[in-house]
């Protein structure tokens, strides 16, 4: 081999272990049976995960963290799909352009002011510590991710397909449905996957936003790290890791079939 | 013609500061096949587009069968549409995007499978009923394209270059398959290229378009042997312009002297001959080589520049003085030979005026 795919290879090596190294690091303290959150393992057991199901605490933010983040797919995937569709093919003139940075730029916003600005603006409408309230935070942040995914899929929806369905007979929410949605459909199940992972992952704006019944399982582990170092963390992280993994699979499966 | 079936009176389509279609009329009987053939830019895909109703038209009126379409939206206008990418619907199954315009107008489900059958059997596409598009070749593509467009029945097919995306023999195949289905099935066809062989193999008449305008309007032969206009003479295979002036004019008969300097009998044919200079178009095959039984009113003696073995024929480029003139030439010519002398000879009749010598393009 030449140098230069060497160095390639060493290089991309380097990432990936970069990117690897600290879950590798850390996966395996999920099946200590210590207390203690240190190498070396004094024995293997699966009492952690055990202790996810069965303490309150961890069950309920569990639930908690799906109930949320389904919501929060449910409404960002929608707002973002609608949004997309809305600027879809128009000339960016200085609404337009204003407009899509206006919905990207949750993206950039540093969360804690987001934070401190829905607290205030909850507060009035009585929506701190409630569920929706939670939901809603986490869809601002999560629109822009479905914007971006549906906005590049609709781009690969040619308008000469829309015109022959037109053609054909059918009317333009038809089109719509019929031809337009399903042709994007692995942008817009991308876009939602990105706002589910990103409701689970979110932990600023719950801070601010959510009372102690919407604690979500991100918001627990937080608070564990905090209170007492529990190997159930590490626990919850590879529940995390292992559920990122199947939905990935799960988009990947998808494409395959639609493709 | 009988009353129009479409009728396009006075239409204009402005995009911004370009006038892409210019005050055109356009009359279409039914049943007919009619190109639209033209250079890009020309105002023909436009056209069709404000037939199928993906374009407004700036203003003027379109009606087919009476009724004015030009404020219908494209789903209620009844049209199907071949694209030059087929734009099959890459979700569906090929029988799915067959049944898609039946199933947009409510049919039974019973009627749906049974039109679908016809059609596929049709197009000979059977055994690819539940295939993807994107598991078919192009020309399988082209035909499911033209199954979907033809299932529905609709009262007019509109197609955009529908070939231009198939290979030379796939689309020669397509070409005969098309005309084949426009005599069984009765259709009115409208068919944009930019071929002027595809025009001419298939349509009963065709549309020369040039700057947002009809140039000329007439069936095959009449738009290649008398054509109106330097452009449609050049645009419409491969012809010898020659710019000349007119010595004398009785009836039809012209005796006209090239800027080069030789003297042609010549038919006046519809152009105008007045302002002395007209140009003439002569057909590369209308000129014979070393004849000399022909009894012809024009005969030249040329020097072979260049001479192309192109299998079915030899093309020649000759000089006769300063004038060159394309000829296509018998394939067992031993007149092809570069540099040698040779008679040329052709009709008063193969010259053809086209139009008068300012005009650099029509005024129909």
């Amino acid at each position: 081999m030449r140098p230069l795919p060497i160095l390639k290879a060493v290089f991309a090596a380097l990432v990936v272990i970069f990117l690897l190294g600290p879950l590798v690091a850390v996966l395996p303290l999920s099946l200590t049976d210590s207390v203690f959150l240190n190498y070396p393992i004094p024995g293997y057991s699966t009492r952690w995960f055990r202790e996810l199901v069965t303490a309150d605490s961890w069950r309920l933010s569990i639930v908690n963290s799906l109930l949320i983040g389904s919501g929060t797919t449910v409404l960002a995937t929608l707002l973002g799909t609608l949004a997309a569709l809305g600027l879809r093919g128009r000339r960016a003139t200085l609404l337009v352009s204003t407009l899509r940075t206006v919905f990207l730029l949750p993206m950039v916003v540093p969360a804690v002011v987001l934070g401190v600005g829905m607290q205030l603006m909850f507060a009035r409408y009585g929506l701190t510590n409630t569920y929706l309230g939670v939901i809603i935070a986490h869809t601002v942040v999560a629109v822009p991710f479905v914007l971006v995914n549906v906005s590049s899929a609709l781009q690969g929806v040619d308008i000469r397909l829309e015109q022959a369905a037109a053609s054909l007979g059918a009317a333009p929410a038809t089109v719509l449905f019929a031809v337009t949605l399903p042709i994007a459909l692995p942008g817009i199940i991308s876009g939602a996957l990105f706002a589910f992972a990103t409701s689970l992952d979110e932990v600023v704006l719950t801070l601010f936003v959510a009372g102690p019944n919407q604690r979500t399982l991100a918001r627990q582990m937080f608070a564990t790290i905090r209170e007492n170092i529990s190997p159930a963390i590490v626990s919850a992280a590879a529940v995390f890791i292992l559920g990122t993994i199947v939905l990935s699979l799960a988009m990947l499966a998808i494409r395959r079939q639609m493709a | 013609m009988d009353t129009p079936f479409i009728s396009f009176r006075q239409v204009v389509k402005r995009f911004g500061p370009l006038t892409v279609v210019d005050h055109l009329d356009l009359d279409i009987a039914r049943g007919e096949f009619i190109a639209l053939l033209g250079p890009s830019g020309s105002g023909k895909t436009t056209l069709l587009m404000m037939l199928a109703g993906f374009e407004q038209a700036t203003s003027g009126t379109i009606t087919v069968d009476g009724v004015r379409v030009d404020g219908l939206p494209p789903h209620k206008r009844n049209m199907g549409v071949v694209f030059q990418n087929y734009a099959l619907f890459p979700h569906m199954s090929v029988r799915d995007n067959i049944a898609f315009p039946l199933k947009m107008r409510n049919a039974p489900k019973a009627e749906i499978a049974t039109r679908v059958a016809r059609v596929l059997d049709m197009v000979k596409l059977s055994a690819m009923a539940d295939r993807k598009p994107a598991q078919l070749s192009g020309g399988q593509q082209q035909r499911v394209a033209l199954a979907r467009a033809l299932v529905f029945e609709p009262q007019v097919v509109l197609m955009d270059e529908p070939l231009g995306a198939l290979d030379k023999k796939l689309r020669e195949q397509m070409q005969l398959d098309i005309r084949d289905l426009h005599r069984r099935l009765g259709l009115t066809i409208v068919f944009v290229t930019h071929d002027q062989d595809e025009a001419l193999t298939m349509s009963d008449r065709i549309a020369v378009f040039n700057h947002g305008r009809i140039e000329q309007i007439g069936p095959p032969r009449e738009i290649y042997e008398l054509p109106r206009t330097p452009f449609v003479a050049e645009f419409i295979g491969e012809t010898n312009l020659l710019s000349c002036k007119v010595d004398s004019q009785v009836g039809e008969a012209v005796h006209l002297t090239t800027e080069s300097g030789l003297s042609l009998s010549a038919h006046a044919g519809t152009g105008r001959v007045d302002g002395g200079k007209v140009r003439v178009s002569i057909r590369p095959e209308a000129i014979r080589i070393n004849d000399h039984a022909a009894a012809t009113a024009n005969r030249l003696t040329a020097r072979v520049l260049d001479a192309v073995y192109f299998g079915d024929h030899m093309r020649l480029v000759a000089s006769v003085g300063e004038q060159r003139l394309i000829i296509k030439g018998d394939r067992m010519s031993e007149a092809a030979e570069v540099g040698r002398e040779v008679a040329l000879s052709f009709a008063a009749s193969d010259v053809w005026v086209v139009g008068s010598c300012d005009q650099t393009s029509a005024s129909a």
